[in-house]
């Protein structure tokens, strides 16, 4: 990543802030086609895998395609502002997982302790 | 005891921070800041995306993703706003350049893209509306319309402000300020790729698999 390639040149009004190059945006894009076009074949094709291995490569796919769209479009480094870019999105990250995790496996319990369901039938 | 301290002694402590306070240059914190506010933006999505996740199975006995979800409308629409990701990058690029005419015609390539994906878009929710398929209509439903809604909401809100932000180009050319702004409405466009991501493989692709 050439964040500061441009930085000094002459004639630019731009001060802070990473800054992308072509080759970046590019690359980005055809990473990101790739990325994205082998999900979409896995389920639209008829792909001979089980659906969990199917679900289980699809949700890869996305997690390395979110990481292709910080770097290539983001331009997120380490290094931006001091560090408190990537702080504040681990910090971000952690409270997602914890909301997720811990909505679908609190959830999920409370569903499987509930009155079994579709006992109580009353005639039409 | 509550003796002052004389010069010597003041001047003997070690400071741990600096006394004099800096200049700071005006929104030299901005980028930072938005930054933050798509991370809260962000914990919006994680919220809907747990909704979405703990009732997206509750179809109340209607109709569920595989009679509702159209895959190639939806690869076209992830297409549109991933094309529109790379035009915002090189009106980024032509205004590094300070070329004014170039940044505002990838500007408008982008939100054309932008608007074609609303357009597929709400064309998708008045279909399924027009069949049955409304919020109402089950948890699943709702949880489809606010999560798909919510950064349909974004997108819309994204193009206002692209549309704002030409207007000041045009007006004041591409100053510190009207930089500073084009790349905040960077971060923001590209955050709401990133969010896509989830969403079309979350709630569509896996939606298919059920």
């Amino acid at each position: 990543m050439s964040a500061h390639e441009h930085h000094h040149e002459e004639g630019l009004i731009h001060g802070d802030g990473p800054h992308g190059t072509l080759k970046d945006y590019l690359t980005g894009f055809i990473l990101s086609v790739i990325l994205t076009a082998i999900p979409f074949w896995l389920v639209m094709g008829d792909v001979a895998w089980s659906k969990q291995t199917i679900a289980f490569v699809i949700v890869a796919f996305a997690a390395v395609q979110m990481v292709v769209h910080m770097v290539y479009f983001l331009h997120m480094t380490p290094k931006s502002e001091d560090g408190w870019t990537l702080t504040s999105l681990v910090f971000t990250l952690i409270l997602v997982v914890i909301t997720l995790a811990g909505s679908l496996w609190v959830m999920y319990h409370m569903d499987s302790n509930m009155m079994p369901k579709h006992e109580v039938s009353q005639p039409l | 005891m509550g003796h002052a301290l004389t010069t010597e002694q003041a001047a003997a402590r070690t400071l741990f921070y600096q006394a004099d306070e800096h200049d700071h240059e005006a929104g030299g914190s901005t980028l930072l800041g938005f930054w933050i506010y798509l991370m809260s933006d962000c914990l919006i999505f994680a919220v809907l995306f747990a909704t979405y996740g703990v009732v997206g199975g509750n179809y109340a006995a209607g109709p569920g993703p595989k009679d509702l979800f159209d895959l190639s409308l939806v690869a076209l629409n992830t297409s549109m706003l991933l094309l529109s990701s790379m035009t915002y990058g090189f009106a980024m690029l032509s205004s590094y350049r300070n070329k004014v005419a170039a940044t505002q015609v990838w500007l408008v390539v982008t939100g054309l893209f932008g608007a074609a994906f609303l357009g597929i878009e709400l064309y998708e929710f008045a279909h399924m509306i027009h069949e049955g398929a409304t919020p109402q209509r089950s948890a699943f439903l709702s949880a489809f319309f606010t999560l798909v809604g919510t950064h349909g909401l974004h997108v819309t809100f994204g193009i206002v402000w692209l549309i704002t932000l030409m207007v000041q180009i045009g007006k004041h050319g591409l100053n510190k300020a009207n930089a500073r702004r084009l790349a905040c409405l960077s971060l923001f466009w590209h955050f709401l790729d990133v969010i896509w991501i989830g969403v079309f493989t979350f709630v569509y692709l896996m939606g298919m698999l059920r």
